[in-house]
């Protein structure tokens, strides 16, 4: 039955699973622990009266609304620019293609500032100028928006592009042999489709824009009650020694961002949201 | 009819070169041949999907060589069905009724209709994700022939069944092919399916059509 050359059994005992699960749960507890942390802190840092003190500051409201109404702008915005990008790169080929998928990363690989600082310089061009004169954009209301506009649409057009890799390109195949045209398939198959990708694409360009302070600080100034968004009220009441003031509207900031992503998770289940699009 | 004649078509680096055969109307053809062999690139030739560099293809004594997809009036399954996950399958059957424009009493008449056809009524406002694979393969197929085509391309309809479900729907696709007329180009490898419904078999080797 031993003989040379014949199969034999040999017994194994794999090693214990533990190590490596209880190397997942430090590593993933040690980066849990610091974010959750880091918000403790801040809220211990503050009081009651903080937060009262920045909503009788008409500044502080200023800065708010600006902040909700040109990360509500930019999120549209950049949505209605990464959806045909994110479509154009996932489904057809073209020359230059690789190239344009390079320029859409700049954005993202740019340090902010340097983003500021050459949206100041763009508008200092002849083309920058003309512009300017039509509307008027560096230091003023329209900046804040550009500024922020820059950085979330980079994100929104790699997550809709993934989106739009991610669904099967035989269901618009199958529209077109029912007659419709690619606009038609598009809008009654693809886009019904994306609509998680396209909510999340717009929560990340809201949130990427509540948080932009580079480009806004260079290209549309620090002023009070004109260019002043909540990453500017932290830098103008850290500048000035306040920091209590500056945590509570930091807090602000994160709760807002939370609010966002519950909304977002809560209406991104339901199933029938977008129901007959 | 299909009339495909002396085609050259591609996908990717793999070609088929000259190909070449007829299917009269109203008849159940059969497309054989391994895997990897060209089957689905021509049928989405014929579909309109892709593109040929020679040759032409006649539906119905029409040239639709030339002819986007959207207006060859070819109905089509493919393989994964690629049924519509958003919407019902009331709305799979009105989709290519309501691309047309079709006054709404007479697009619910034809939904009926199809509904009937199928045997898929009670499923009408299910959508496809609760569908058992012989439900969704019905619905694929209702969808592809609500705006009555004059020619089916199926491409291995049956793959995905199970044996006792496959040999009911391999029945009931004659029967249908039977009841509305349409010309049928079926893909498969399987030699049983292509004896139990061809009236023609083609075999796709080694990039001709024998």
């Amino acid at each position: 039955m031993n003989s040379e050359g014949q199969a034999r059994t040999v017994r194994h005992a794999a090693p214990s699973d533990a190590p490596f699960i209880i190397s997942l749960c430090v590593l993933s507890g040690v980066y849990v622990f610091l974010i959750v942390g880091m918000l403790i802190a801040d809220a211990a840092y503050t009081s009651t009266r903080d937060f009262r003190a920045i909503f009788a500051s008409p500044e502080i409201r200023y800065a708010l609304k600006l902040s909700l109404v040109s990360c509500s702008l930019t999120t549209i915005l950049s949505l209605w620019i990464a959806v045909p990008i994110g479509y154009l790169l996932s489904r057809f080929e073209f020359p230059g293609r690789a190239f344009l998928d390079a320029v859409l990363d700049i954005p993202i690989v740019l340090p902010p500032l340097v983003i500021g600082l050459s949206l100041l310089i763009f508008f200092q061009t002849p083309i920058g100028r003309a512009i300017e004169g039509v509307v008027p954009i560096t230091y003023a209301i329209p900046s804040v928006i550009l500024a922020q506009f820059m950085v979330a649409c980079a994100f929104a057009v790699r997550t809709l592009r993934t989106t739009f890799d991610q669904i099967d390109p035989r269901r618009e195949q199958v529209a077109l042999t029912l007659g419709c045209s690619r606009g038609q398939a598009f809008w009654m198959i693809t886009f019904p489709e994306a609509r998680r990708g396209i909510l999340t694409a717009g929560t990340l360009a809201w949130a990427r824009a509540l948080g932009e302070f580079g480009p806004i600080l260079i290209f549309s100034g620090a002023t009070r009650m004109r260019t002043e968004v909540l990453p500017t009220t932290v830098f103008l009441e850290m500048s000035i020694g306040n920091v209590e003031r500056a945590v509570a509207v930091s807090l602000l900031m994160v709760a807002a961002a939370v609010i966002v992503l519950i909304v977002v998770r809560v209406f991104g289940s339901e199933q029938d949201l977008f129901r007959g699009l | 009819m299909i009339a495909v004649r002396n085609i050259e078509c591609s996908a990717g680096s793999f070609r088929l070169k000259d190909i070449a055969f007829e299917i009269p109307s109203g008849s159940y053809g059969v497309l054989m041949g391994k895997t990897g062999c060209g089957k689905t690139t021509l049928l989405e030739a014929i579909c309109g999907l892709r593109g040929v560099r020679s040759g032409s293809i006649f539906l119905d004594e029409r040239d639709v060589t030339r002819l986007k997809a959207a207006d060859r009036g070819v109905g089509y399954v493919p393989q994964d069905l690629a049924l519509f996950p958003t919407l019902r399958v009331r709305d799979h059957l009105a989709f290519a009724l309501r691309i047309r424009r079709m006054h709404r009493a007479l697009m619910d008449r034809r939904v009926d209709e199809l509904a009937d056809l199928l045997g898929i009524r009670h499923l009408l406002d299910r959508r496809p994700s609760g569908l058992s694979g012989g439900e969704a393969q019905r619905v694929a197929l209702g969808r592809a022939l609500s705006a009555s085509p004059t020619v089916l391309c199926l491409d291995e309809p049956l793959s995905a069944l199970d044996d006792d479900t496959r040999a009911e729907m391999a029945e009931f696709l004659k029967r249908v092919q039977q009841q509305t007329g349409v010309t049928v180009l079926h893909v498969t490898h399987s030699k049983v399916e292509a004896v139990r419904l061809a009236d023609r078999i083609l075999v796709l080797d080694a990039g001709k059509i024998r």
